[in-house]
């Protein structure tokens, strides 16, 4: 059987302001009927450019094919003229794109935009179009399709129309889906749901999948093909199990690696690729991954290695070898712990199983009278509530709230990382700001080393806000680019100490280099760095004042995976070496059960399970953690899902459900569920869980 | 939707009569009488002025002026101008729709040319066509009427005698006036339109239209356009006052009947009855204009349709 779609040797030329860019080169990979092949690397390394190269929409944004060819089944598309062009996409070749949101337009009904599609490719009238659209929104798993094709993108949530989206990818069924990182803006659980679609879709429809990510995870979950790519070139491709078993070229084995494992030894430093992506404009000589690479040598800098094959397997490395030797001594080494870790587990629960932990009875308040002495507490929350007020629909209509957070109560100890895990939607980011009182409490209370927060005036507050630092989500929206970094880091001394300019920037200076950056670079702008350099900056920011306690709001969500686990490395050893404590919030789960130690678990504005990291994620007492957890990505390729998934999406926190609010998505809800209300109760020493039916 | 109607409705009666009490707040604290308009200062003694001022009623105090002005107004009574005791209400009545006729002459001319230069310019990024919107805009906006007015005079009525220099008689005599004001509005949309289309052109849903394999033509006119309008409406609505504004000017120019005329002469002549009716019909007319525009964008942008 041909190939469906066969790429040889595509390089792709980018015109800008600075010249030309060559932004891939000399692609070489073919897509075989029915078969499921992704395209991994971190942003830069050329994956979406690749995907929008197939159907040549590169050439709106002043992007040109150079060079090879783009065979589908056997005819070159790098050839045809744009009119022919037109009629392949959308008909056999369709594209789903990674923000759901932002993909379609606005001012029409998602009828409309499905109708569209079904019209332009096939002799259909409107009225038969749009009756396929409600078929195909059935399909995808959307409720209420009539009613969903009369409503425009902004009143369906991320979810909804991503599955739209691939109604609309579907409509004219497709030989082949292009999806570009379509659930990366999606949270874990509806990725899970989108990514079970996408394979249930593909064979019914027999189609192909060409799917980019930059999570490992989905491609070993769902992936027959991976092909790595970095800095515009293809370094390896094989099948998934064996190139996740081994991989051979050493940028892959730093994927693996540095993407915290379920299994990783908590605490521990994450393996991490040194340095970040180069830019097109930069590129190093010889091998594109040399200056990041362990086994470099002098013929790396030199010569670029070609794409060989070995067996079924194609890697671009002078050092296959050594790089599989060394693996395979660092397997064994990490095999170790593996089995280490696993016999803590094994022992953590025969303790607990030991322990019939005299829960239920015991009604007190979590954090009101928490096991650990007192003087531990750095935070402590009390019946915290953040309501806010919504629009009224008229003048008599009672006013109704979105209640972000709703009642939460619980502590964070000193020198402890409290991780905050939950779907968007949850409150976790609130919760986060009220704390710090960077928001008004609508009521409950704030302990912070004793002093009692929401009652202090913004005077009162200013000398303890020294103690409370924020890292933010987005390094570049962060710092001012008008700014130097200098001036930047400097800027709290500046508002809270008493020194001179002179020492300001000798002390920005020492904080670069603690985070890792050259202290020469107190005089350079933002854009001078990278998106990790930058978060590095903005961690200096916040560890300027010497605080005791550091909010981390999705820190390192924004980052690529091995600049992520760089950062994590910072935060902890920061952590040690200051005494700080952090609440790290994040909607991945891994990262947050590696850094933390100690989990709380959101769902609509209620902690629903607080437990230390470990136990967590071992035995979840939630239904809804362990439906989290679930949704995970498996990194082990063959180790496919079996468990159920989580359905449905968040409610809206406007209008909660009744009783446990969890019950609507709840696989164990009862008529209790909906009607009473779990409080927040001890399970065990240190654990908490609200559900009349705890899982453990 | 009946509710958003009432709403703008009622926000519309709001500003209009917020406009009166500022015109006539305004007008009562400029310097000089209105008596001075209809007897000769230098002449009269002060017992004939006082006589006058008793019988306009501008010796009373300010808000007994204004309660008398407003319910006169409400009954259709815009009192007599001050120099010929002609009716103001029949005085606007006569000229405003020689106004009301450039003004949409020009409001026409300003929206067909930004709108074609503005999407061209847009699409054909970097080419000739967009170079010559960028050269109309900059015109347009940097250009003051009257000059343009009389360049346009110069031109096409003296020199190749295609249109009267002046008049307010036939379609003829609007074409230049209509020009000389619609450029101005054609330069802001032309400029308005290039950038949002260009903003839009750059939108991840552009990307989609385009995979979904639809012509250039369906993207750009069908899709970009209809985004790119949101914000080019509201504009449109307020170059409508700017053109009532400038038919001051341009009725000047091109010795056109008209309110801007009567406007002009009533300042000169400090005829407030005259100005101050002048003033609350342009407003009346700015307010209906702006509550069009509003309750176009509930079709066009969805959005709004949802948060009102």
């Amino acid at each position: 059987m041909g190939a469906l779609l066969d790429i040889q040797k595509l390089s792709v030329d980018f015109q800008t302001k600075h010249g030309l860019l060559t932004a891939i080169t000399e692609v070489t990979f073919s897509i075989q009927p029915g078969e499921t092949v992704c395209l991994v690397g971190e942003s830069g390394s050329g994956k979406t450019v690749t995907s929008k190269a197939i159907m040549r929409l590169i050439e709106h944004e002043q992007g040109r094919i150079t060079e090879g060819s783009v065979l589908l089944s056997g005819q070159d598309v790098a050839k045809l003229p744009e009119a022919e062009l037109r009629r392949i996409r959308g008909k056999r070749v369709a594209m789903v794109f990674q923000e759901p949101m932002a993909a379609f337009d606005p001012v029409f009904t998602i009828g409309q935009q499905i109708a569209e599609t079904i019209v332009r490719h096939e002799r259909v009238g409107k009225r038969e179009a749009w009756e396929r659209g409600v078929q195909l929104l059935k399909r995808v798993g959307i409720p209420e399709a009539e009613l969903r094709m009369k409503q425009y993108p902004g009143e369906l949530s991320g979810g909804m129309l991503q599955r739209a989206m691939i109604a609309v990818a579907l409509s004219c069924g497709p030989e082949l889906l292009i999806a570009d990182e379509p659930t990366t803006a999606l949270d874990v659980t509806i990725q899970a749901q989108i990514l079970q679609l996408l394979q249930e879709l593909k064979r019914e429809f027999g189609m192909s999948i060409l799917l980019i990510t930059h999570d490992l995870g989905i491609a070993a979950e769902i992936a027959d093909r991976v092909i790595v790519m970095y800095a515009g070139q293809i370094v390896e491709q094989g099948v998934t199990e064996e190139l996740f078993a081994q991989p051979l070229h050493p940028y892959t084995r730093g994927l693996l690696q540095s993407a915290a494992p379920l299994d990783s030894v908590r605490g521990s430093r994450l393996y991490a690729i040194k340095g970040s992506i180069p830019s097109l404009a930069a590129l190093p000589t010889g091998c594109l991954f040399h200056p990041r690479c362990e086994h470099a040598t002098d013929r790396c800098r030199a010569e670029a290695p070609p794409l060989d094959h070995r067996g079924d397997r194609e890697v671009a490395c002078w050092h296959v070898d050594s790089v599989v030797e060394a693996a395979v001594d660092g397997h064994s080494a990490s095999g170790a712990v593996i089995h280490e870790v696993a016999a803590k587990r094994q022992t953590s629960i025969r303790l607990i199983e030991e322990d019939p932990a005299d829960s239920g009875q015991n009604v007190k308040q979590p954090g009101v009278s928490s096991p650990s002495p007192s003087s531990d507490v750095l935070f402590e929350a009390v019946n915290l509530h953040k309501y806010y007020p919504l629009k009224r629909k008229s003048l008599t209509a009672p006013r109704s709230y979105v209640r972000a957070v709703d009642d939460v109560s619980f502590t964070i100890r000193k020198n402890e990382t409290f991780g905050l895990v939950g779907e968007s939607g949850s409150g976790k980011s609130t919760l986060g700001r009220v704390l710090l009182q960077l928001e008004e409490a609508t009521s409950g209370k704030i302990h912070f080393q004793g002093t009692e927060l929401t009652s202090l005036s913004a005077a009162e507050l200013r000398p303890l806000r020294r103690e409370m630092q924020v890292i933010f989500q987005d390094p570049y929206g962060s710092l001012s680019p008008r700014w130097t970094v200098g001036d930047s880091i400097a800027e709290p001394l500046k508002v809270h100490g008493a020194l001179s300019a002179a020492e300001c920037k000798e002390r920005a200076a020492e904080l670069l280099q603690l985070v890792g950056l050259d202290a020469a670079s107190v005089n350079k702008y933002p854009h001078e760095f990278s998106g990790g350099q930058r978060q590095r900056i903005g961690i200096a920011r916040a560890i300027a004042l010497n605080p005791s306690f550091i909010l981390a709001d999705e820190a390192v969500s924004a980052l690529d995976v091995s600049v992520q686990a760089q950062v994590v490395n910072l935060l902890q050893d920061l952590q040690q070496k200051l005494g700080l404590t952090y609440l790290f919030i994040a909607h991945g789960l891994q990262i947050v059960r590696h850094i933390s130690d100690r989990i709380g678990v959101m769902y609509l504005g209620k902690l629903v399970e607080i437990a230390p990291s470990e136990e967590l994620f071992l035995r979840p007492a939630h239904p809804y953690t362990r439906l989290l957890i679930d949704s995970i990505p498996h990194s082990v390729p063959g180790q496919r899902r079996d468990t159920p998934l989580l359905q449905g999406e968040i409610p809206s926190p406007s209008n909660p459900p009744s009783g446990c609010r969890f019950h609507t998505r709840c696989p164990f809800a009862t008529a209790r569920c909906r009607e009473e209300q779990p409080a927040l109760l001890p399970l065990d020493k240190d654990r908490y869980v609200a559900c009349h039916y705890s899982l453990v | 939707m009946a509710g958003v109607l009432a709403r703008r409705l009622f926000s519309s009666v709001l500003v209009i009569v917020g406009s009166l009490i500022l015109v006539f707040a305004i007008l009562y604290v400029l310097p000089g009488d209105p008596t001075d308009t209809i007897v000769d200062p230098s002449i009269a003694t002060p017992e004939m002025v006082a006589n006058l001022r008793h019988q306009l009623g501008v010796d009373q105090p300010f808000y007994i002026q204004f309660a008398r002005y407003f319910s006169h107004m409400l009954r259709g009574d815009f009192g007599q101008s001050l120099m010929n005791s002609e009716s103001v209400l029949g005085k606007i009545l006569d000229s405003f729709p020689a106004t009301l006729a450039l003004t949409a002459a020009s409001s026409f001319v300003a929206v067909t040319v930004g709108l074609v230069l503005g999407v061209l310019s847009a699409i054909h990024r970097n080419r000739p066509i967009d170079l010559i919107a960028r050269v109309v805009g900059l015109f347009g906006i940097s250009m003051p009427t009257f000059w343009s007015g009389i360049l346009l005079i110069v031109l096409l009525s003296l020199k190749l005698g295609w249109f009267p220099a002046m008049g307010s008689d036939g379609w003829r005599t609007l074409v230049l006036p209509a020009i000389a004001l619609g450029l101005v509005g054609a330069g802001f949309i032309v400029r308005m339109v290039r950038s949002s289309m260009l903003d839009i052109i750059d939108e991840h849903f552009i990307l989609t239209l385009r995979s979904k394999g639809l012509t250039e033509r369906a993207v750009m006119y069908k899709h970009a356009l209809r985004n790119a309008l949101i914000p080019a409406i509201t504009m449109i609505g307020m170059l409508v006052g700017e053109m009532l504004a400038g038919t001051v000017v341009i009725e000047t120019v091109f010795s056109r009947q008209g309110i801007g005329r009567i406007i002009a002469d009533a300042l000169m002549a400090k005829d407030l009855p005259v100005v101050q009716g002048v003033i609350f019909f342009s407003a009346f007319v700015y307010v209906i204009v702006n509550t069009l525009v509003d309750l176009s964008y509930t079709f066009i942008d969805p959005r709004v349709r949802r948060s009102t």
